[in-house]
């Protein structure tokens, strides 16, 4: 058990939280995908253009707790740019490297909504249960 | 008697209940702590009460000298364990006031006993068309139930709403039972806003607009005086884990004709009086309904609950909740930006306050809370169609019970200021604490970031 408020609200996640990164809709997009956390009552909607086989623009929605939605902005600027095939490589240790916090399985969850949303969102929901574990 | 508000005052009950010596009965509440970790504060007994080292007791002493199936083991065992099963369904049956013990049917939950009554009352005296009730406030347990019946017997539903204060609106209620329901349905406290409803006066109603009422008493049972020949009740649900009893126990109370009349939930050993090879005949109740081997060592744990209660006075457990409640909502208001869900009044509702802090998500408030080891609970609280008509999607929700104190309200308090500074940006009082705390700061840096 961690100790600490710093523990999980470090600075990263509340400056995340507070002034979330490409937060907004993109329409018309070429990829949209949405998905909630049943536990948190967590949403995050990710919107993706796409252009040579990168990500072009890229936009999140949603609402939640601040882990989740602080999360799916850490996650905009970590695959903003970088071509389909990078990002089909990210995995969620990348993500929670990212993140830099040590999580109880029950918040895990809403930090990793936002990458199992862009993963369904691009490569199908099939993959991105695979890639973070869920049956 | 109706419970919606504190009952007569006895001698007794002019003493009143010490949380903190209460709480030294509860080992989970004592246990020691790492260094720089202050007392656990636990205030979500409305989920789950802790247990006092007598019921645990009580438990591993039935499993360490009693232990054996019941019935018909004639041997000294099995007897002995048989008996202790059935003193512990007196004690239930003596603690809610009904008529006899066979009226009182073991089950694991309060889940289980409203969907035994949906399928066991509900299939054999409900039929298309019929109208059933409930309310807004219901748990998930006197909700779901009720729609699995419905589509099975394609019933018509209605539901009774609340008004702002989280408080049934009776006027709609009046209004529906003019429709003649079969059925009505409704917690006797709501397990997210506290609120205590008027339950003799709606079972009355009911049974003068010619429907038979289930009253949920999973949060009621653990805090006030039931006396189901007072309320009229026709079926009552209780779940031993919520008042001081282990996981596992709880009892359905039915009126006996009601329960004669019914056919089986659930068929297996222990509930036949015959079987031959193509069919079987039932046995008496309360066995008709209690087919398989029973959680024998759960009721015996509750039955010790139950006494642990009587010996505190259900009445005075009532007015200790009252007061730290009164407490709780009065020093809250310290926290700004809090708002309350529930009845304003602290005297018309049971030991739960349920609040939102600002815009912060309720996780979040909870993350930090448990930082200062204060437990509460966040989330829907398994009553979303309440959630929706407060507007929320869930709430912060803290409950209050007999070993907590107005000390424990402090240090909610406290932490909820912390709340407020992590989101402000500015330090936090545990941050500071946990830095001037070396070995186990150290301890926890390495964790986080070497390991």
């Amino acid at each position: 058990m961690t100790f600490g408020t710093d523990s999980i609200y470090r600075e990263i996640i509340l400056d995340h939280y507070q002034n979330p990164r490409n937060r907004g809709t993109l329409e018309p997009s070429d990829y949209s995908y949405e998905d909630s956390n049943p536990l948190c009552g967590d949403e995050v909607r990710i919107d993706v253009r796409v252009k040579d086989d990168a990500i072009d623009e890229i936009a999140f929605s949603g609402q939640g707790c601040a882990i989740s939605q602080a999360s799916a902005s850490i996650l905009m600027e970590l695959v903003d740019g970088k071509s389909l095939d990078e990002v089909k490589k990210i995995d969620k240790d990348e993500l929670l490297d990212e993140i830099g916090i040590d999580l109880s399985p029950a918040r895990l969850k809403c930090a990793l909504l936002s990458l199992k949303v862009l993963k369904a969102g691009l490569y199908g929901i099939e993959h991105a249960n695979a890639e973070l574990d869920e049956i | 008697m109706s419970i919606t508000q504190a009952p007569p005052e006895t001698e007794h009950a002019h003493e009143s209940l010490d949380g903190a010596v209460v709480k030294a009965d509860f080992p989970i509440l004592n246990q020691p702590l790492r260094a720089g970790q202050k007392p656990l504060v636990f205030l979500d007994s409305a989920a789950s009460a802790q247990k006092p080292q007598v019921v645990i007791d009580a438990m591993s002493d039935y499993y360490a000298r009693v232990n054996a199936n019941i019935h018909r083991g004639v041997y000294d065992l099995s007897e002995a364990a048989t008996e202790a099963y059935e003193d512990a369904r007196r004690k239930i049956a003596t603690f809610i006031n009904a008529q006899s013990p066979r009226e009182c049917i073991m089950v694991r939950n309060t889940t289980e006993a409203i969907n035994l009554v949906a399928q066991a009352w509900g299939k054999a005296n409900l039929k298309e068309g019929d109208l059933i009730v409930f309310t807004e406030m219901e748990h998930h347990s006197n909700i779901v139930p009720w729609h699995i019946l419905a589509a099975e017997k394609n019933l018509r539903q209605a539901h009774v709403h609340i008004d702002d204060e989280g408080r049934l609106d009776l006027d709609e209620y009046a209004e529906i039972l003019r429709q003649e329901p079969k059925l009505v349905a409704f917690t006797h406290v709501s397990n997210s806003l506290g609120t205590v409803n008027p339950v003799k006066q709606m079972i009355a109603d009911a049974h003068a607009a010619g429907a038979i009422a289930v009253v949920d008493a999973a949060q009621s049972a653990p805090h006030l005086p039931i006396d189901v020949q007072d309320l009229d009740a026709d079926f009552l649900a209780l779940s031993g884990h919520k008042m001081l009893g282990p996981m596992g126990s709880g009892a359905l109370y039915g009126k006996k004709a009601l329960l004669d009349a019914m056919p089986p939930y659930m068929g297996g050993g222990s509930m036949i009086r015959k079987v031959f090879l193509d069919h079987t005949t039932w046995a008496d109740v309360p066995a008709k309904f209690e087919a398989g081997t029973p959680s024998v060592g759960d009721t015996v744990g509750l039955g010790a609950a139950i006494d642990y209660l009587n010996a505190l006075d259900m009445r005075r457990v009532w007015a200790h909740e009252r007061e730290v409640v009164a407490y709780a909502l009065e020093a809250l208001q310290d926290v700004p930006d809090i708002r309350f869900f529930g009845p304003t009044d602290a005297q018309a509702r049971s030991g739960v306050v349920s609040f939102a802090l600002g815009d912060l998500h309720p996780h979040d408030i909870s993350q930090i809370l448990n930082e200062h080891n204060v437990a509460v609970r966040a989330g829907h609280h398994c009553t979303q169609p309440l959630m929706k008509a407060l507007g929320v999607t869930a709430t912060t929700r803290a409950s209050f019970y007999v070993y907590n104190t107005r000390e424990d309200v402090d240090r909610l308090v406290e932490a909820l200021h912390d709340v407020r500074r992590v989101f402000s940006g500015l330090p936090s009082s545990t941050t500071a604490a946990a830095r001037a705390d070396g070995p186990c700061r150290q301890e926890w840096d390495a964790k986080t970031f070497d390991g």
